[in-house]
């Protein structure tokens, strides 16, 4: 009988995602977003093959303006900047995409757990969440950063466990309005457990707001990983965009060379609106707050 | 009211909320406006004071009071008939009260919106309100979530009436109430109108609250009125189906015990086709001619009217 | 006001302040990199000096021993000696300190008062022109990092308005009276980029901020009951929608102050502005972990302080707490 009702859920999942992309195509703003999202995925995924010149290869060419040669100027060092940027959109996104992911899954426990049980163990939850709320963000990143050790985890990590307070709240406030939902206490009162009623109730209500929310988690994780390898954190073998931009700035050709500050720049700026575009969306859409009447 | 059409662009489409409502109101004269929830009772009271919300649009009609129409006056014109000439009090005053302001500030503000008065005149009057509604005018520096809901509603009720206004219109003053507090609150309102000879516009879902009060009835049914008319012919000689329906399914305490009757069906989706007739699919009496031509509503004399194809035959049963 | 609110708030802010701190001993303690592990065994520590060291952090003892003598040291202020300078971390720390305010102060009174404006013409002229070009140029200017914001601002700055590269105070500014009006004009010089960078940063939180409060409060019941009361538009907004904002914006506030805080540190560094932000860039470099410890204490702590104040102040404004 659960298959049957699984099955019977696929479909309705189906039916909706069909009816998502109408809702979501509705944005125009969220199309853009969406669009420029999958650029620069593309970027990422292809991005080392398409590069005209080796990132590391230095040359004679020292700072040298965008030209036919080198499309977007070279580095101090007579790197090419265009085959940087390509390769460093990997590094920039799958940072950004791996902290979220785990700001996703500690905020979403910490929601469920303190919005299903109320007692001392959600209020506790909540204080702590509180706490975290309160601390500020860069510098408790940049600590966690500076211990952890100069490697790319080290930084998904600081990120990660510093930005999953949003999710929680978002997710205990939905978990508590889901709870009060009339099925769900028919459903307690038949004697369901505890983890069936969450799982088969609290779960597929929750998860939109979570997908909604997750979206701007990454957006906002790419923008402090960008700060964060810009600050000197993280492995300073592999290239970020970030982390072009520190060698920008700590080479002093931040005041001569425009084309070195802006590929790198215009793309993190890029990439961080596509996702938050595309998440602003989402969260008219899912979020019961935000929902156009 | 003259024609009033009123319609709301929701999501699912146009929602014709008030179709063609009229009705008037006397000097003195209380007027119990009726029907279920939905039935478009507030939005009329909304679309006089011209309080509509943004989705709303008055399609059609005329609002005249004194012999001017509110629909089409300016902003101006408007904010000096709003509270000097009509006021409302609204349902569920638990938040119609800005909760950072004390009492003795939001009544002021009524009066000082509209008359030169000097604070010791305007403190003065706000004591006499608050004696007439019952309330202990030493309590004026309070904020509002220091009263209970009763007391709220007095205080609207107060407020309401600080300008001394030609009009008042009631939206279910007593439905967020318990029973005790809602009797103690008509109890109010009958002391005022025989003290103050308001008029006054009732709306209310609740047939023992109109029955108590008002001087005529106007019912309402998905956005049209159907039955309209002196308060003592309603209730002795009901003539639309749903008046007579409404009548019936109040529960009796005297007599013999029989079944609660009640209608069944409910209330049609205004947004999409209806039929001519809206009580049709809920209406005993309904014939096929209910379905297509629309019940116009039949002027009987200068104070009844009835919106129904067949009523004479109804109560000639 | 309500006594037991402010009791309340201030046994919680002491709570998170007492968490910060074990949090940060635990940080540096126990994680693997252990900073403290080969704390002071660097070069030109004198053994006196390390002995000493170890006696007041009570390095060779166990862990709760040394928790306990943690906290006393951080209560007479005591945060170690820092790597590189050799010298208390306080004594650095607090000179700076005062040179991060004076950037954030004046940075984040003027993001407010343009925020708040910019939020409140946003709400008043819902999905107008004016509420899109905000909400667009918000958006966009949300999506830079700080410091790329900094890099552009640093390069138009120098380059065509010859505005000073970095620091604070040209060095001669040092030998003269500090407020001498040639004084202040450099000064002035000198904030120019960093302060506006930081505003164009945190001036977008604030017009979300005010504009969610304000879009909140126009869909209560009683501004519809002040309309029908027929007052002034000013006077609906001022004394009803306003009033009744500032309780949320209050808090929301209070709570990214550490925006600030982080957009300070990226500023500092790029405008070489010597406040705490640029301390904690270069203990970064260094990897001096004392006075990036010290820094994070103080940054947090302030913080979380501000916090507290912010809710005082609600529970001041808001009358439902203030009479109890």
């Amino acid at each position: 009988m659960s298959s049957q009702l699984t099955t019977s859920r696929w479909r309705i999942y189906r039916r909706s995602w069909t009816g998502l992309w109408r809702k979501f195509a509705r944005n125009r703003l969220g199309v853009i977003g969406l669009g420029l999202l999958v650029f620069f995925v593309l970027m990422a995924l292809f991005g080392p093959f398409t590069a005209p010149y080796d990132p590391t290869s230095s040359s004679a060419d020292i700072l040298k303006p965008p030209s036919a040669l080198h499309l977007l100027g070279t580095n101090e060092v007579g790197q090419d900047i265009l085959s940087q940027v390509l390769y460093g959109a990997q590094a920039s996104l799958i940072v950004g995409f791996a902290a979220a992911a785990i700001s996703a899954v500690v905020g979403s426990l910490v929601g469920l757990i303190a919005g299903y049980y109320q007692g001392y163990a959600g209020d506790l939850l909540m204080r702590v969440t509180d706490v975290f709320l309160v601390l500020p963000a860069l510098p408790l990143m940049v600590v966690l950063g500076a211990i952890l050790g100069p490697t790319l985890f080290s930084i998904v990590i600081a990120i990660g466990l510093v930005g999953w307070t949003g999710t929680a709240r978002l997710v205990r406030s939905q978990t508590l309005s889901v709870k009060q939902l009339a099925f769900v206490e028919s459903s307690r009162a038949s004697g369901a457990r505890d983890y069936y009623i969450i799982f088969s109730h609290v779960v597929p209500n929750v998860i939109p707001v979570i997908f909604a929310q997750t979206v701007l988690v990454i957006a906002n994780s790419i923008l402090s990983a960008a700060v964060l390898t810009f600050l000197g954190l993280g492995n300073p073998s592999t290239i970020t965009w970030g982390q072009m931009l520190e060698f920008a700035f700590t080479s002093g050709a931040v005041t001569s060379a425009w084309w070195y500050v802006m590929s790198p720049g215009l793309c993190i700026m890029l990439v961080v609106l596509s996702f938050s575009l595309v998440g602003y969306s989402l969260d008219e859409i899912f979020n019961p707050r935000t929902r156009k009447v | 009211m003259e024609g009033l059409r009123v319609y709301y662009n929701t999501d699912r489409g146009l929602l014709k909320a008030v179709d063609d409502v009229s009705f008037s109101v006397g000097k003195g004269e209380i007027l119990g406006l009726v029907g279920e929830s939905a039935c478009g009772k507030t939005t009329v009271a909304m679309s006089i004071m011209r309080l509509l919300p943004a989705g709303a649009r008055v399609i059609d009609g005329r609002v005249l009071f004194n012999g001017q129409d509110i629909l089409s006056a300016t902003e101006q014109q408007l904010r000096s008939i709003r509270w000097k000439q009509i006021s409302i009090v609204f349902q569920g005053a638990l938040n119609s009260l800005n909760p950072v302001l004390t009492v003795r500030e939001q009544i002021a503000e009524g009066i000082q919106a509209h008359e030169n008065v000097d604070k010791r005149t305007v403190d003065g009057r706000i004591d006499a309100l608050f004696k007439y509604v019952g309330l202990d005018p030493a309590r004026r520096t309070n904020y509002p979530h220091e009263f209970s809901g009763g007391m709220k509603q007095r205080i609207m009720i107060a407020m309401a009436l600080a300008c001394n206004p030609a009009l008042v219109i009631a939206d279910e003053p007593t439905t967020a109430l318990d029973v005790v507090v809602q009797y103690q609150i008509l109890d109010l309102i009958r002391n005022l109108r025989e003290k103050l000879q308001i008029s006054m516009i009732l709306i209310t879902h609740d047939l023992a609250v109109v029955a108590e009060l008002s001087d005529t009835i106007a019912i309402m049914y998905a956005g049209k009125i159907v039955e309209y008319g002196d308060t003592f012919e309603i209730f002795e000689k009901p003539k639309h189906p749903y008046t007579r329906a409404l009548l019936k399914s109040i529960p009796k305490m005297q007599g013999a015990k029989k079944l609660l009757t009640y209608i069944s069906g409910s209330v049609p989706d205004l947004t999409g086709p209806v039929a001519a007739c809206r009580f049709y699919d809920r209406c005993p009496y309904a014939q096929k001619v209910c379905a297509d031509v629309e019940p116009k509503i039949e002027q009987l004399s200068t104070n009844q009217a009835v919106a129904c194809h067949f009523w004479r035959d109804i109560e000639n049963q | 006001m309500g006594i037991g609110y402010a009791v309340n708030k201030l046994i919680q802010t002491i709570a998170t302040i007492f968490f910060v701190l074990t949090f940060n001993f635990l940080l540096f303690r126990i994680l693997p990199g252990n900073p403290f592990a080969l704390l002071f065994r660097g070069p030109g520590f004198s053994r006196a000096l390390v002995n000493q060291l170890n006696a007041q952090f009570g390095l060779d003892q166990p862990l709760w021993l040394q928790y306990l003598k943690y906290l006393q040291n951080t209560l007479i202020g005591n945060f170690g000696i820092s790597y590189t300078y050799r010298v208390p971390v306080l004594s650095i720390l607090v000179p700076r300190l005062l040179n991060t305010v004076i950037l954030l102060l004046t940075a984040t009174a003027i993001s407010l008062v343009v925020g708040i404006a910019m939020g409140l013409v946003s709400a008043w002229r819902r999905g107008g022109k004016t509420d899109f070009a905000f909400s667009t140029s918000t958006l966009l200017l949300y999506s830079m990092p700080t410091f790329w914001l900094g890099l552009i601002l640093l390069f138009v700055g120098v380059i065509y308005f010859g505005l000073p590269v970095s620091g604070m105070i040209s060095l001669n500014g040092e030998l003269t009276n500090p407020f001498a009006l040639s004084s202040i004009v450099d000064l002035s010089r000198h904030m120019v980029l960093p302060c506006l960078t930081l505003v164009l940063g945190l001036t977008g939180e604030y017009v979300l901020i005010m504009k969610g409060a304000l879009l909140d409060v126009f869909t209560e019941d009683y501004m519809l009951t002040a309309k029908a009361k027929g007052i002034s538009n000013s006077k609906l907004l001022r004394d009803h929608a306003l009033r009744n904002a500032a309780l949320p914006m209050t808090t929301l506030i209070a709570i990214n102050i550490g925006l600030a805080v982080g957009g300070a540190i990226q500023t500092e560094t790029i405008f070489s502005w010597p406040g705490i932000g640029l301390l904690t860039y270069q203990a970064l470099l260094t990897r001096d972990y004392p006075v990036l410890q010290g820094c994070f204490l103080v940054v947090a702590i302030a913080v979380i302080l501000m916090n507290f104040l912010a809710d005082l102040l609600y529970g001041y404004l808001d009358p439902r707490i203030r009479t109890g």
